[in-house]
């Protein structure tokens, strides 16, 4: 079965004054039909650049290097603009970590939307509005009829995400990209948005990947992870491999310091250091400098192996003494 | 319990809505045809009463706007309250006399949410740290060069870079600035204002790991204010649970997490995104978090409470004692 996106080798890098930037240095990943996947890192990891690489939205002086993006079996790497226009919005969607950037704050709700429906899909204005209607409707606004003759900023934040996760679903997108869509939301108004994202992945069969720093969302949200450092995905797997046993002296460091994980009161597990700057970052595991498993072997770049059948590793020194 | 450090008692913030001339004058002249125009007042804090003992941490809880920023801001008297009394150590504030008052205010230090907005981003770091121990004549002569260097060692910062600004430094090294700056003046009290929120994981943890530190080192009380309840749940003593500008609940940390009360608590409590949930269903409490311009009657949560019965539309439940140390804010628990 092909998979819904099958990202391969791909590289994203920035000519910048200060020298090179690989903020995605030869990732692979793919995403299957109803899956999700959660993208974890922390800033600068390149989660982020990861998802626009995928819809071709790297600006100057960006731009994607090597690598194909393969979409239900299609090349989106080089593909002409008009074609990328073609998807986006209508096969592809994203959904950005604040609602504002999708919304435009003059124009009324019903404008925008019927504006995206029309973009993709010949039909009567009568026909556009009932879709965004319904659309409104399925992602849990309530008097969606009224709430079309409104303006952006009449809605509250998560009403506003809710309007942008609208817009993404308008024509039943096969794959959705977010970017942090609940990071600045409260924790109630989370719930209310990701207990939405579940239900659509499940009911229509669209493949997720969800981009965050969070690695409690993806707990309860995700089938698999991946996880980011510094331009690279250094392990994924399942969400209970991952989680429960990780191998990576990063993930494995990053899931000791959150709070819970720790006993009540007593100084958590912490990673020592900084993330480095992925200016001119010299060759070998950029983790290297933080790791209490480091030593000369790791100054070389560490390759993919495949500890078991579903997971990914990038590591000289791997965690593998788990009880099975 | 030791007496209090810090006491709040029936404290209110309102925020009043400024109307510019044209807005004024539209106003008086409907209001002389005769329209019902409300005054547009936000009750940030309600007729509050908290109270913060020796060497406790102090976890206060809630979503935006429900007004723990202004408690925090009124805590550390930056902000005055409209209403009610504000206690240093069972002293009345602004009842002191100017040199008490000056001593009690800068006992209490804040630690502010982004490190990016709250260091002047013109002044180099050494001055950042002593420029409020200067003004206070808190350093002996002759000796601030090692003052400085000793702030901000003990925050984690290498003195070596104290000329430097702030926008050479990351996130994490900026937070720790902005603490060395608050310990700089000696205090006996922080508040910590989402701390920790703007911050990665990984550094997270080494911010939240300095505050324990230096609790056990100065002997120092917080009142840690966070939306986050797993860093509160690690780092507090007692927790308080606020919405919209009330408190709805307060108790013993293990307790209020293993006995919540409070519908919303309970809420708060099932939908916060743990690491340890796989595949859940999220089923989330309805509805959103209401305007404090217009709060609903009685119980501000009834609208969105599974649990709501027509009394609570009409009275506001009061905070009683459920349990030792626990109280909460809700009509099911009788009258």
């Amino acid at each position: 079965m092909t998979h819904t996106l099958q990202v391969e080798g791909l590289s994203t890098h920035f000519d910048t004054r200060a020298g090179l930037v690989k903020a995605v240095d030869n990732v692979s990943f793919h995403i299957d039909r109803g899956e999700v996947l959660g993208l974890v890192g922390e800033s600068g990891s390149g989660k982020s650049v990861t998802g626009f690489s995928l819809l071709g939205l790297v600006d100057s002086p960006g731009r994607i290097a090597a690598g194909r993006i393969l979409f239900q079996g299609g090349n989106l790497v080089g593909l002409p603009e008009p074609e990328l226009r073609a998807l986006r919005g209508n096969r592809i969607a994203m959904i950005f970590q604040d609602p504002m950037m999708t919304l435009n704050p003059v124009l009324r709700i019903d404008t925008q939307m019927m504006e995206t429906v029309h973009a993709h899909a010949n039909v009567s204005a009568a026909e556009a509005r009932t879709r965004a209607r319904d659309a409104l409707g399925q992602v849990g606004i309530p008097s969606p009829d009224e709430r079309l003759h409104a303006y952006p900023h009449q809605f509250s934040g998560g009403m506003r995400q809710r309007v942008a996760i609208a817009i993404a679903l308008l024509h039943r997108p096969d794959l959705i990209i977010a970017d942090e869509p609940t990071t600045a939301l409260d924790v109630t108004i989370q719930a209310q948005i990701l207990a939405e994202v579940q239900k659509l992945a499940r009911d229509n069969g669209t493949a997720l990947m969800w981009i965050t720093h969070d690695l409690s969302v993806v707990a309860g949200l995700a089938d698999r992870i991946a996880v980011m450092y510094a331009g690279r995905i250094v392990e994924t797997g399942s969400v209970t491999a991952v989680l429960d046993r990780p191998m990576h002296p990063y993930t494995a460091g990053l899931i000791g310091s959150v709070p819970s994980r720790n006993r009540r009161g007593t100084r958590l597990r912490q990673i020592p250091g900084m993330t480095p700057s992925l200016i001119d970052l010299p060759e070998g595991c950029a983790f290297r400098t933080r790791c209490p498993r480091a030593d000369a072997a790791c100054a070389r770049d560490p390759q993919d192996s495949h500890p078991t059948a579903d997971r990914t590793l990038r590591c000289f020194h791997p965690h593998l003494d788990f009880e099975a | 319990m030791s007496e209090p450090v810090i006491a709040l008692k029936g404290v209110s913030k309102r925020f009043g809505k400024s109307f510019d001339l044209a807005a004024r004058l539209t106003r008086s002249a409907r209001r002389a045809m005769g329209a019902d125009l409300p005054d547009q007042t936000v009750r940030a804090v309600d007729n509050i009463d908290l109270s913060v003992a020796k060497g406790e941490v102090l976890g206060l809880v809630g979503e935006s706007g429900c007004g723990k920023s202004t408690i925090g801001r009124m805590v550390a008297g930056i902000m005055p309250p409209s209403d009610g009394e504000v206690f240093w150590k069972g002293r009345n504030i602004t009842a002191m006399a100017p040199d008490a008052m000056r001593k009690a205010t800068l006992a209490v230090q804040m630690i502010f949410q982004d490190p990016y907005a709250s260091l002047n981003p013109r002044m180099r770091v050494e001055d950042i740290v002593a420029e409020a121990p200067r003004v206070h004549n808190m350093i002996p002569r002759g000796q601030d060069t090692a003052y400085i260097d000793a702030q901000l060692t003990r925050a984690g910062l290498d003195p070596a870079y104290k000329r430097r600004y702030p926008h050479q430094f990351s996130g994490g090294q900026r937070q720790r600035i902005g603490i060395a700056r608050a310990l700089a003046v000696q205090p006996e009290f922080l508040v910590c204002d989402e701390a920790v929120a703007a911050l990665d994981v990984s550094i997270q943890a080494q911010i939240l790991n300095l505050f324990m530190d230096l609790r056990e080192q100065l002997d120092l009380t917080y009142l840690f204010i966070s939306h986050d309840l797993g860093v509160v749940e690690h780092l507090s003593d007692r927790v308080v649970i606020m919405y919209l500008g009330r408190i709805v609940e307060e108790a013993p940390t293990e307790e209020i997490f293993a006995r919540p009360n409070h519908p919303y608590t309970q809420a708060l409590l099932a939908e916060v995104p743990r690491i340890d949930t796989r595949k859940r269903q999220f089923t989330a409490i309805k509805g959103e978090i209401p305007s404090p311009l217009n709060p609903p009657p009685g119980c501000h949560f009834h609208p969105r409470c599974p649990a709501a019965m027509p009394r609570c539309r009409e009275a506001a439940p009061v905070l009683r004692e459920i349990a030792p140390h626990h109280r909460s804010a809700c009509h099911l628990n009788g009258s």
